[in-house]
Formats: C-alpha cells, structure tokens, sequence
C-alpha cells in the first residue's frame, strides 16, 4: 500500500517555473486554501496525504457563495421589547415605520404574522435574515387560542417545503421554516404565565423555542436569579420542550465546556435591547440612560445580550438549522403522510364496500383470495351516488354484525350436544359458512 | 371657608355618619375670607370666621367659633378613623411592596406569611387585610383589598366583574345600616374609599384590559391608575407613555380621581389640575433600605444604580404619596361617601320603589323589604 503512495511523486511534475507552487515546498503547488490548508505545517510536508482534508473548506467556500439564510420568530405580548432586541441583535432597523396602534384601534386586531426580510453582509458572507413578528398576540381581553395562527404559520411553512422537496424542480427550493422561536417573558410576573404554557406547549414540538426574559432592567441581579430558577422549574413541571444546546463532546477542553455549563444556567436569558448610543464613562455604549444610571447592553454584568447573541448567532445558528430540518420537519413530514396514507386506506375500504353490496365480506375475500381491497370504481362523486353509497354502506354494515352474531351463535350451539332437528332451520347459506 | 361647608353637608346626611375633619397639614390660622371688610373701629380680633351667612358683618369680638377644629382633631384623635383602599393589576406589577412603602409597615397580604409561590387563582378572588396605624395620636384603621387572579389567565373577559360586585356589595352594606330603624352610633365603614388600578410599563399604550375596567369601574369608586414598576422607563419614555396613557384615557371618556365634574372651587381646580396634569404617576416600590451619599434611603439596587424610592428625579412615589396621604386622604372618603353611595343610593330606590326601615336591628330576616 505505502509503494503506490510513494509512487506518487509530486516532484514528477514540471511546475516549477509556473510560480504555482507553494513556497513551504517547492515540489508542491500552491494551496488555493492559504491559510486554511490543513497541510499547511512544515512536517505535514514531507508526508504523503490524499488531501480530502480540505473537504470542510470546500463546503465552506461553496456555501459562503451561496449565502446563508435564517427564519427566526418573535413572540410575546406588545410592549415587551422585541422589535428593539431584534434591531439590536442584528444592528439593523427593521421596523422603522411601524406605526404603534392605540387601545381603541386594536380592539377589533386579530392576531397578524408579519414577515421582515433583511439581507446582511459582513466580512464576505451572506446572511438573508427573515423576521416573523406577531402583533396582536397575548393583547386581546380574551387570548383563547391566539397562538393557533402562529402554529398555522409554522406549518404552512412547513407543507410549502414539503411541497416543493416532493416536486419536480429541486433547485432553487426557498426555505421559509422558521428555524428558532424566541418566546418573550414579562419580568413583571412571577414566573410563567397560564398564556405562556398554553404558547409553548402548542409550539414546542414544530419549533425550536428560546424562552427570553424581557426587560431584564426591572429587575435586581437577585430577582434575576431567583425567576430564572422559577421559570426553569415550572418549564420542566409543565413538560415544555425547550431547545436543548447540544452536548459538548467529553473530550474538548475545560473552557468550552465551562462555557457551555454556563450557557445552559442561563436560560430563559435575562436581556435588555437598545437602538440608542449613550456615553458612559468616556466611551460610548449601546444602553439606557437612567437618572440613576446607565445600562450598558454588551455588558455581560448587566444582562445576557452577549450570550443570546453568541448562541442565536456565533456558535448555534447552523444547529438550529439543523435541528429544525432533522426533528421538526421530520416529525411533521412524518405525520403528513401518516394521516395521508389513513386517508387514502379509508376511502378505498368505503368505496370496496360500496361496490359489492350484497354479499357478505368474508365470502368475497376468500373467493377472491385475498386480503387486500381492490381498487376502486373511480369516479362517484355525486352527492344522490354518495347518498346511495352511504345507504349500502350501512346495509354492508348490519348485514356483517347479523352474520357475526350469528355465526357465534351457532358454534356456540355446536358445542353442546343439541338435537339434531335445529341443524335443519338454519339457512343454507350459512351452513355453508360453517 | 372648607370648615363650614363641612358642617353644612353634615346637616344635610342627616348625620348619620360623623365626617371626620380633614388630616390636611394643619394650618396656622385660617386665611382671612376676602368678602370680611374690616371696619376701622373694630377690627377683628381673631381670624374673621365670616362664612356664606355673614357676608360681610364686622365681628364685635372674638366668639372662638374656630376652636371647632381642635375640637374635631380631638375627637378624631379618639376615635380615629378608617381607610379602604383597593389594588387591582396583574400579579407581579409590585402592588403588596407598593402598599407597604406607602404606608411604611408591612400592610399588605405580602407579610402576612403568604408564599410568592402561591398558584395563579383560576377567577378573581377578593382578599382584604386590616391593620391599625397610629401616627402622632391619631390612630388608623387601615384595610387594604388586594384582588389576586385579575388579568391573569388566558381569557379575561369580565373579570372586573367581581370587582364591581364587591364594591357593590360594601354600598349595600351601609345601605342598609343607614336605613335601619335603630342605627349605630358609628356605621363601620368597608366602602372602598380609593382603587389603585396599576398599569403595565410596556412603554407603548394602555391594554384592551386596562381600558375595560377603568371604564367600568370609574363610575362606582375612586379610581387612581398607576403606572408601576416604572424603573424599567427612561424619563424620555416615562413622558411619552404618560402623555400617550392620559390621551387614551381621555379618549375613552375614563374620568379618575380627582374628577373634574366635582371641583368646587378654583382653589381646588387648580390644585386638582396641577395633579391630573402629572398623573397616572410613575412610581417604585421598595422595603429595602441602601445607603447612597452617606444617607439610608429605601430603593433598588442594580449593578448600575440604586433607584431610590422617595427622589423625586428618580420616579414619582413621594408625589403619589402626599396626594393619597397628605392631602387628598379625607376628599377621598368625602367623595365616596357623597357622590358615589349616593349615586348607588339612589340607583337602589328608583328601583325598589322606596327603602322601608327595617323594624329589627339586623336586618337579615326582612330582606324582602329592600
């Protein structure tokens, strides 16, 4: 095996005076992967590799061509702060002419899904960033139900891409499902409210939830503490299934894994947002200004704006993607044809029952010897054709439970040593049957 | 001139309730009525207790009508007087700490050894707490109703109702006290003199909720919005939402107190509107005590601040307090008594077609008389 390597040899080739080469070696050409080359060590030159271990750039450079994009939804009651976290996370201003209704005005508001789409570039890479906000939701006098329109949403997502992955033209699928959901929670409760659960149970099995906790400014470092533990406990009473970070692996180092302990204390994340530069201490910060003092946002003692933004964008956006493509969609795709499939198996045992209506079920399987109802009539739609199906159908019916009831009955009666001359009063037919 | 038209209404109720004089800061001397012209040989010695039925007339001498009010405090002083004041919001706005900051000991359910942990009750309940305070000899029954569950499920619709029954029912109560053949000396007094309806600092306007029952309720008791936990508002803010909250509360016709239908005079309307200008008032609750600038003050500590309670820069708690307290306490209760069991009052006769007295002390057995 090593012979056919070392056959190979790199200094066969006359490329020397192309300028191809890499400078490390000069029997090698140039690496297009500068930097990245994982060969790019001194001792990795003299030994002899196939090179797949470029695999990871490759991917990487394809897909930095062709953008990332990313569906996150914001929910929570109104005047909780998302728009302006949103706006802060990704230092956009996304919502620039919204106009904010009145009490009177929203009276008769439903709740709405509104659609924000922004296309961010930083430092080469392409990130289409859609926003789905719902207005109108917790607001109402009466909120029964008002998260169905969301969970509406998630799905028609949802089936749109079932849709388009199960048809002909592949190649430019647009994915619209929402990858993560931020639940907003009102620091002035005590905990989660009866809404929240209702919310989060409805959601948490076609979306990935982050619960947040809004407005964090209100409360004391104590207060902080002492909600998030509550909040974490009642999550876990009411079996709502948040998104779980995944596991790091036991053999990365101390500091990652310190790192992710923490990340994991901190849910629901206690954040403030801001669009608005003040000076603090010399140096301007993103915060609030208070008479008392100053919020700063990207001051991990303040708040955890750091850590949500890391985890939402740094480290765990690519396994939200994932985890929404691999566990959401799945389950839903799974189900969708699960329920289709029933569908299908019940109209084809109506209509098999439709078309032979006089005769007793059993007799038909075996003489046509199998089990399996054979396809159907097509075409009888008509509602006077339908109600005549209906009216077999239920004749079809008494007839098969007189013919169980009977056919109990007389092994019931041939297991006792009755006189012969009943034998002679039954039907022929069901003699047969015998 | 606010002493007599005291005496006067109380001729009119046909005393059957003694009004307690006011707890305003007590004023040296009462100002001179402008109407009394002294006259150059007998100038007044005293203050010129010139009512309405003077107009004009010189006083001869001192008569010592204005010892009336040391007379009045003494009597209060010995029987002291009682307070009922009601909080409705949802659970967490900081009703029980803003209670207890208000009158300074622990008043509210929050003390009584009620746990924080307690379930969200799935209706409305009413829950009332009494406590006696006593502040330079004068001694008060305060009893704070505190309503747990409102607002907080998923459908909220009337639940302002049992709200608006209980108040109801407090009318009632004394209704029937008032109409009893043999009444008491002194009718215990459980109407609510003053609703506290705290509003949530989103920032943007008031909710659907909030609205519904300030409308509802404005009309049968004194209600005062609030906004609270309002540390969470920059003063930009703050301004912005109160404006907002004071336009849609205009809007939607909720009249809070002090009403403007019941100004008596332009003392008292510009006083009044000074006070309806700066509500609903943006306030902080606190029992902790920080020391800031070498000075023990109650407030929240955060690692950028302390947000002391009773600074008037930091949030508007003090005035809260000296309108409830220091000057408006007594118009509270005048108010209730005057215009809202009347309104009741009146409601019931029309619909009962007259009240008869009942002939037994209690009362119970001849309901139907009612």
């Amino acid at each position: 095996m090593s012979k056919d390597f070392e056959s190979r040899q790199w200094s066969q080739l006359d490329a020397s005076d192309c300028g191809l080469l890499s400078p490390i070696s000069p029997s090698r050409p140039k690496s297009p992967w500068g930097r990245f080359d994982p060969y790019d060590s001194q001792e990795d030159q003299d030994k002899e590799y196939v090179g797949f271990a470029t695999l990871p750039n490759q991917v990487h450079r394809k897909s930095v061509k062709k953008g990332f994009d990313f569906t996150l939804m914001v929910a929570g009651e109104s005047g909780l702060g998302k728009s302006t976290l949103v706006n802060s996370l990704f230092l956009t201003d996304l919502y620039k002419d919204r106009k904010l209704l009145n009490a009177e005005e929203r009276i008769t508001q439903t709740v709405e899904i509104t659609k924000h789409t922004v296309d961010i570039e930083e430092k080469g890479v392409k990130l289409k960033l859609t926003i789905v906000d719902t207005p109108g939701f917790g607001d109402a006098v009466n909120n029964t139900e008002c998260w169905k329109s969301v969970a509406d949403y998630i799905d028609q997502q949802f089936e749109q891409y079932f849709r388009d992955e199960s048809g002909l033209n592949r190649k430019n699928i647009q994915d619209n499902r929402v990858h993560c959901c931020l639940y907003f929670i009102s620091p002035f409760g005590h905990g989660l409210r009866p809404l929240d659960v209702e919310f989060m149970k409805a959601l948490h099995e076609k979306v990935n939830i982050v619960p947040v906790l809004a407005k964090a400014d209100t409360l004391t470092p104590s207060e902080v503490k002492k909600k998030k533990l509550k909040i974490r406990e009642e999550i876990e009473q009411y079996g709502i299934k948040i998104y779980q970070f995944p596991d790091c692996d036991s053999d990365e180092d101390e500091d990652f894994k310190q790192q992710d302990h923490e990340l994991k204390e901190s849910i629901p994340f206690a954040v403030i947002g801001s669009n608005t530069v003040v000076e603090a201490k010399g140096k301007r910060v993103r915060g609030r200004l208070y008479p008392w003092g100053i919020v700063e946002v990207e001051n991990s003692a303040h708040c955890d704006f750091v850590k949500l933004r890391n985890m939402l964008v740094r480290t765990h956006m690519q396994d939200l993607k994932d985890v929404t493509r691999e566990t959401h969609y799945e389950n839903y795709r799974a189900q969708c044809i699960q329920s289709m499939t029933r569908m299908v198996v019940k109209e084809r045992n109506r209509k098999y029952e439709m078309c032979f209506p006089f005769c007793l079920y059993s007799k038909l399987t075996r003489e046509s010897g199998t089990d399996f109802p054979i396809p159907m009539v097509p075409g009888i739609t008509d509602s006077e054709t339908e109600k005549l199906i209906r009216e077999k159908d239920e004749e079809v019916r008494h007839k098969i439970k007189r013919h169980m009831k009977t056919r109990s009955a007389i092994r019931h009666c041939f297991s006792r040593p009755w006189p012969l001359f009943h034998f002679l009063l039954m039907p022929p037919c069901l003699i047969n049957q015998l | 001139c606010r002493v007599m038209t005291i005496l006067n209404r109380r001729d009119a109720a046909d005393m059957s309730e003694m009004v307690p004089p006011e707890v305003r800061p007590k004023p040296a001397v009462p100002a001179k009525p402008a109407h009394v012209v002294p006259s150059s040989a007998h100038t007044p010695h005293g203050p010129g207790a010139g009512g309405p039925g003077s107009g004009g007339s010189t006083l001869l001498g001192y008569i010592g009508i204005d010892t009336i009010i040391e007379q009045m405090r003494k009597k209060t002083m010995k029987t002291g007087f009682d307070f009922n004041i009601m909080v409705v919001g949802h659970s967490g706005l900081g009703k029980s700490t803003l209670v207890n900051t208000l009158f300074k000991s622990q008043v509210s359910r929050k003390s009584a050894g009620w746990s924080r942990d307690e379930k969200i009750p799935k209706t409305v309940e009413i829950k009332s707490v009494s406590h006696v305070i006593e502040e330079g000899g004068v001694k008060m029954k305060l009893t704070i109703i505190d309503t747990p569950g409102f607002g907080d499920q998923i459908n909220n619709n009337n639940c302002w109702e049992p709200i608006e029954k209980y108040i109801n029912e407090q009318y009632e109560k004394f209704l029937k006290e008032e109409v009893n053949i043999a009444r008491k000396k002194r009718i215990p007094d459980t109407r609510v003199h003053c609703c506290l309806y705290f509003i949530s600092p989103t920032g943007h306007s008031l909710r659907q909720l909030d609205i519904e029952f300030m409308k509802h309720l404005s009309r049968v008791v004194n209600l005062i919005p609030v906004i609270a936990k309002s540390d969470t508002l920059t003063p930009d803010e703050k301004t912005d939402f109160k404006q907002r909250v004071r336009k849609e509360l205009e809007i939607c016709g909720i009249e809070f107190y002090p009403q403007k239908e019941f100004d008596e005079d332009t003392e008292d309307k510009s006083d009044n509107d000074k006070i309806r200008e700066a509500m609903p008032f943006a306030v902080v609750g606190s029992d902790k005590e920080y020391q800031v600038n070498s000075k023990r003050v109650l407030g929240r500590k955060s690692p950028w601040g302390v947000v002391e309670v009773e600074n008037p820069n930091h949030c508007e708690f003090s005035l809260l307090r000296d309108f409830l307290i220091r000057s408006h306490l007594q118009d509270l209760k005048e108010v209730t008594h005057n215009i809202h069991y009347e309104t009741y009052r009146a409601k019931r006769l029309n619909d009962n077609g007259g009240l008869h007295p009942i002939s037994t002390g209690v009362g119970d057995t001849q309901e139907s008389n009612l």
